[in-house]
């Protein structure tokens, strides 16, 4: 890897954008250090499951030729990107971390590939995930997990994990996620990756294959809050084609982020998110950065928020009922994987699932299974549907007062590879934070707030829906006034 | 809270079409219990008169115009399947022959 190659790998996605407009580097070039980059260090990272170089070099050479005819270009033209594998990308495998998928190429793009394209942003490839987004570390990819570029034998979080590593690596300056529960926040905050999840409904699901419909949504990882807010701005807005997106005018973020000031601004501090569990090094990172909101001149007080206690059991009632539907497509007819030599119909389907998916999918479709089946619905999946309701309440209570609400992102810093693996539980008790506001459908923000032992620790901003521009305000007065380096110590 | 026993996993794998080994079947019994008692915490708000949220969204029924739309090529959706024959996907046997 060259010298200039590896400085352009450094910059961030306005930086790029500005050297390919200014003609000081061609997207060609760009492109080519950031493949150079993925061929030289992803063979440890694993960030990818599938690097699209001719794809990504004719991306860039359209861009090349569009400004070389003097045709204007949008503010990422050039700028590369990590996909998550759950979004489809015509002529590109796509797996969802999955084997039942294993060799699929699907024949259209995803609406945000789409949008995409049309920005000239320069998909590089599939990145790594949990099976199906259900996890929190791409422990439970089919393929093997990724590794966290702060330290190799530490997870990058997930399940969006595979992004968050190139991201924060230096493989790619803006990357794409998923997040239902947490899967883009959490991430971010372990591999100190800004990481947005956008109201629910906010970006186009036409094409992002589905793990619970009443939650996911697609959003945007970057190092910088000014890049997240650029990619937001290119990927969001209304599609006829999903009849659960949002009808009304993106929020301008990237006007709003260059604000950056957040004067007068009524912060409310969670205080159910502190205490046992909490790391002491990521409770310090984030009451320093709790006291720099004051000292900037945001009105910081306590909110209580009880109700927020019981998201996560609820959550891993209507999760996995909803999974337990959405995945009965995987039955070896339409695509895929199909297991050989089947006797009929319903062993072809039987084996083919029994054989195709991993331990955690078929753990999620037996509670969701279990929650969804007669005598149990009223007392789980009704119950819970009971409690989203709680929920959405107490938070539209809360923003009668407060405009933002601020709690770490996670409770530790990445842990290690292994290390909740043969226990369900502690690895759902990742999302414990991020969980609460997807319930309501509410946009999420993650910032770095410094580091613990080395490691990241991110801070979390919640607000109302479509409230992104407070978001992004917030976000990036507190970026600047933070200083983070978004370089892993181990790669400067 | 009753447990969840190994016949009720493997009744559950049936009715999901999930073919799991006897291994699997003896740890999602153990770990279905311990997860299922967890989330059963959910009994512990008061919500009987609160109304079940589906999807944090106020949208119901949103159509399109009736109109006929050009539709992905019959090939390229059929190269994606394990089988196909005829312009069809291709399956086992379902129906017993008589």
């Amino acid at each position: 890897v060259t010298q200039v190659a590896s400085d352009l790998t450094k910059l961030t996605a306005v930086e790029l954008a500005a050297a390919i407009a200014a003609g000081d580097a061609s997207a060609v070039e760009v492109a080519t250090a950031h493949l150079e980059r993925i061929a030289a260090v992803d063979g440890k990272l694993h960030a990818f499951l599938h690097v699209d170089a001719d794809g990504a070099l004719a991306a860039a050479r359209a861009v090349d030729e569009r400004r070389a005819a003097g045709e204007p270009l949008g503010p990422l033209a050039g700028v590369p990107l990590a996909l998550k594998d759950v979004m489809v990308q015509q002529g590109v495998p796509t797996t969802c971390g999955s084997r039942i998928l294993e060799g699929w190429v699907p024949p259209y793009d995803a609406t945000l590939v789409r949008r995409l394209k049309a920005a000239g942003v320069v998909i590089l490839g599939k990145t790594n995930m949990d099976e199906f987004a259900m996890g929190s570390s791409t422990e439970n990819s089919a393929f093997g997990p990724s590794h966290n570029p702060w330290d190799l034998d530490r997870v990058p979080g997930g399940s969006s994990g595979g992004s968050s590593t190139a991201v924060a690596a230096g493989l790619a300056p803006l990357g794409i996620g998923t997040d239902t529960g947490g899967s883009i926040r959490q991430p971010a905050a372990v591999t100190g990756t800004v990481g947005a999840k956008p109201t629910y409904g906010g970006v186009s699901r036409f094409g992002l294959v589905a793990f619970s419909s009443s939650l996911d949504q697609a959003g945007p990882f970057a190092r910088t809050v000014l890049d997240a807010a650029l990619l937001h701005e290119a990927i969001a807005g209304h599609d006829p084609l999903d009849s659960t997106s949002i009808d009304a005018p993106v929020p301008p973020v990237v006007e709003a982020a260059r604000r950056a000031d957040v004067r007068g601004l009524r912060v409310g501090v969670v205080r159910e998110f502190s205490g046992e569990g909490y790391q002491p090094g990521v409770e310090r990172r984030y009451r320093e950065a709790v006291d720099l909101l004051t000292e900037l001149g945001a009105e910081v007080v306590e909110v209580s928020c009880p109700s927020f206690l019981y998201a996560l059991p609820a959550y891993y009632l209507i999760a996995p009922s909803e999974a337990s539907s959405n995945l009965a497509r995987y039955e070896g007819v339409r695509y895929g994987y199909r297991a050989p030599d089947a006797a009929d119909v319903v062993d072809m389907m039987t084996r083919t699932r029994g054989t195709g998916f991993g331990p955690e999918v078929k753990r999620r479709i037996i509670l969701g299974t279990y929650a969804l089946s007669a005598g149990y619905y009223e007392a789980y999946y009704g119950q819970a549907q009971k409690v989203r309701t709680v929920i959405a309440r107490e938070h539209a209570d809360v923003f009668e007062r407060f405009d933002v609400l601020v709690s770490p992102t996670s409770p530790t810093v990445a842990f290690k590879l292994g290390e909740r693996a043969a226990d369900p539980l502690a690895m759902y008790l990742s999302d414990l934070l991020t969980i609460p506001s997807c319930m309501a459908g509410l946009p999420g923000l993650n910032i770095p707030c410094g580091l613990s032992e080395g490691l990241p620790v991110g801070l979390q901003l919640i607000g109302p829906q479509l409230s992104e521009n407070a978001l992004f305000r917030v976000g990036h007065a507190l970026e600047r006034a933070l200083g983070f380096d978004y370089v892993p110590e181990r790669l400067r | 809270m009753s447990s969840i026993t190994r016949e009720e996993v493997a009744y559950l794998a049936r009715l999901a079409r999930l073919a799991l080994t006897d291994d699997e079947l003896d740890a999602l019994s153990a770990q279905l219990d311990v997860i299922v008692g967890a989330v059963a915490r959910v009994a512990e708000v008061a919500a009987e008169d609160i109304p079940p949220t589906s999807h944090a969204l106020p949208l119901t029924n949103v159509a399109r115009p009736d109109e006929v739309r050009p539709s992905l090529p019959v090939e390229a959706v059929l190269a994606a399947a394990p089988a196909a024959e005829e312009s069809r996907f291709r399956v086992p046997r379902i129906l017993d022959e008589e």
